[in-house]
């Protein structure tokens, strides 16, 4: 029988079970630990970057080498006939027509879903506008799992910006499938929304809205920080919020030994340099990890069964 | 008191009663039903014993459909609506809120791919307490329906 996500489009992390992440996980694990180099062969991937990136491309990109498969795309929609004033429908057609998938980023929210719409061959979508980045969520499923070895039942902590960070949305999301704890740490302005509290509650999920990092640290099994953009506050109110919000090494003394720092990257100033020598940073492990839980993304849905 | 009628007895068609004071050119607005180049008939503000004041509209010959009828609740869950043939009322729709809706509605999102692109906006609706929530199904964007209905 065909995996269940053979043939499928990959948009949005509410689209997924509780196994199909699984699927992706125990996937990803098995491609780090064993290589494959036949998973995509014969297979051209077309790689659509209507707006830059440098991360979701460039692992996209070394997934399907590394698969034995080939690229073609661009990295920046302005040099496309999107430019000409084409519409995503018509070029999407025409690209799906010339390859076997298409991973694409666009600066507009929804745009995968239309684009899956009008593609004959699976759509991957590597962003959308602040809606979904799904396969950051997979990436950070798959490093929750290698570092506490479940996705069961842990205490995460989110840090930062949680009213923009679709990140932190599709993330909680997807745990919340695992009946894990969460900790809510942010300045009154970037709490939180409404609707993913409320999503929580449907579920029976619980959750603290926490006011400071470090009454959290000893409580959890993840701590997911994220950036907090200077450009969303004056100056006065910025210098405020980034001492409460600002990531030490000192404040890690009470942390529990399994306990892993997230970041999805890139960081500025959120985490201090010298955490990163602590037993605790596995964001830039986290960040390799995106090779293979896009690999693991791309053989499932090309592949009857891998 | 002497009754007397303000609006003509409607042969074949639809009427649209119960409709809140204020939304009924909304109605007419957006099922476009004056588009359709059918005798309508439209009451504001006529008084009411349960509403106080209510608006109604007549569509001659257009009887609307089911889907078309649930559309409607979102503006106005307790409108009546009474098919007419020959002078009969031969169906009175129970409006239920659809459970998605097809058209009709702009996405309120700017950002929304769906805007310049060939397709028809879609939302999922959900009843939330006093509210109802529309989620659009291409930016995923929630939102509560009186925001999705002010913006065409």
């Amino acid at each position: 029988m065909a995996n269940p996500l053979y043939r499928k489009n990959i948009i949005s992390i509410p689209d997924f079970s509780r196994e199909e992440l699984e699927l992706v996980v125990e996937t990803a694990a098995r491609l780090k630990a064993e290589p494959r180099h036949d998973l995509l062969k014969d297979k051209l991937i077309a790689s659509c970057f209507f707006e830059p990136s440098t991360r979701t491309r460039l692992s996209f990109e070394t997934a399907v080498q590394r698969l034995g498969g080939r690229v073609i795309g661009f990295a920046d929609g302005g040099n496309t006939s999107a430019r000409k004033g084409e519409t995503l429908a018509d070029s999407i057609k025409i690209i799906a027509s010339y390859t076997d998938a298409v991973v694409m980023r666009h600066p507009r929210e929804g745009a995968a879903r239309l684009a899956s719409e009008f593609s004959s061959v699976p759509v991957i979508n590597g962003g959308d506008g602040a809606n979904q980045h799904p396969t950051q969520t997979l990436l950070d499923l798959f490093t929750i799992k290698e570092t506490q070895g479940t996705l069961q039942e842990l205490a995460v902590a989110f840090v930062g910006d949680l009213k923009y960070g679709r990140t932190v949305h599709s993330l909680t999301q997807a745990l919340s499938l695992f009946n894990c704890r969460f900790y809510f740490v942010a300045p009154e302005a970037l709490a939180m929304p409404d609707y993913i509290c409320e999503e929580l509650d449907e579920r029976g999920i619980s959750y603290t809205l926490a006011a400071s990092l470090e009454e959290v640290i000893p409580e959890i099994d993840v701590l997911y920080m994220t950036r907090v953009q200077r450009e969303r506050f004056d100056e006065a109110e910025f210098k405020k919020i980034q001492g409460k919000f600002v990531l030490r090494a000192e404040m890690l003394r009470h942390a529990r030994d399994n306990m892993k720092i997230l970041h999805p990257l890139p960081r500025v100033d959120e985490i201090d340099v010298d955490v990163d020598a602590t037993p605790h940073a596995y964001y830039f492990e986290q960040a390799e990890n995106g090779v293979y839980a896009r690999e693991a993304l791309l053989a499932l849905v090309l592949n009857e069964t891998v | 008191m002497q009754y007397t009628r303000t609006v003509e007895a409607l042969k074949e068609g639809t009427v649209i009663d119960h409709i809140p004071a204020g939304q009924g050119m909304k109605i007419l607005r957006l099922f476009r039903l004056a588009e359709t180049g059918e005798r309508v008939t439209v009451g504001l503000n006529l008084s009411s014993r349960h509403m106080g004041s209510k608006d109604l509209i007549k569509v001659e010959n257009i009887a609307l459909t089911e889907d078309q009828a649930n559309e409607l609740a979102l503006f106005a869950p307790k409108a009546t609506v009474n098919v007419i043939e020959n002078f009969e009322v031969v169906k009175k729709h129970q409006l239920e809120l659809p459970e998605t809706i097809l058209g009709i509605f702009a996405c309120p999102n700017s950002n929304c791919i769906s805007h310049n692109e060939p397709v028809q906006s879609f939302f999922y609706v959900k009843a939330h307490g006093h509210d109802t929530k529309m989620k659009c199904k291409y930016c995923e964007k929630v939102f509560s329906k009186d925001i999705v209905v002010e913006v065409r």
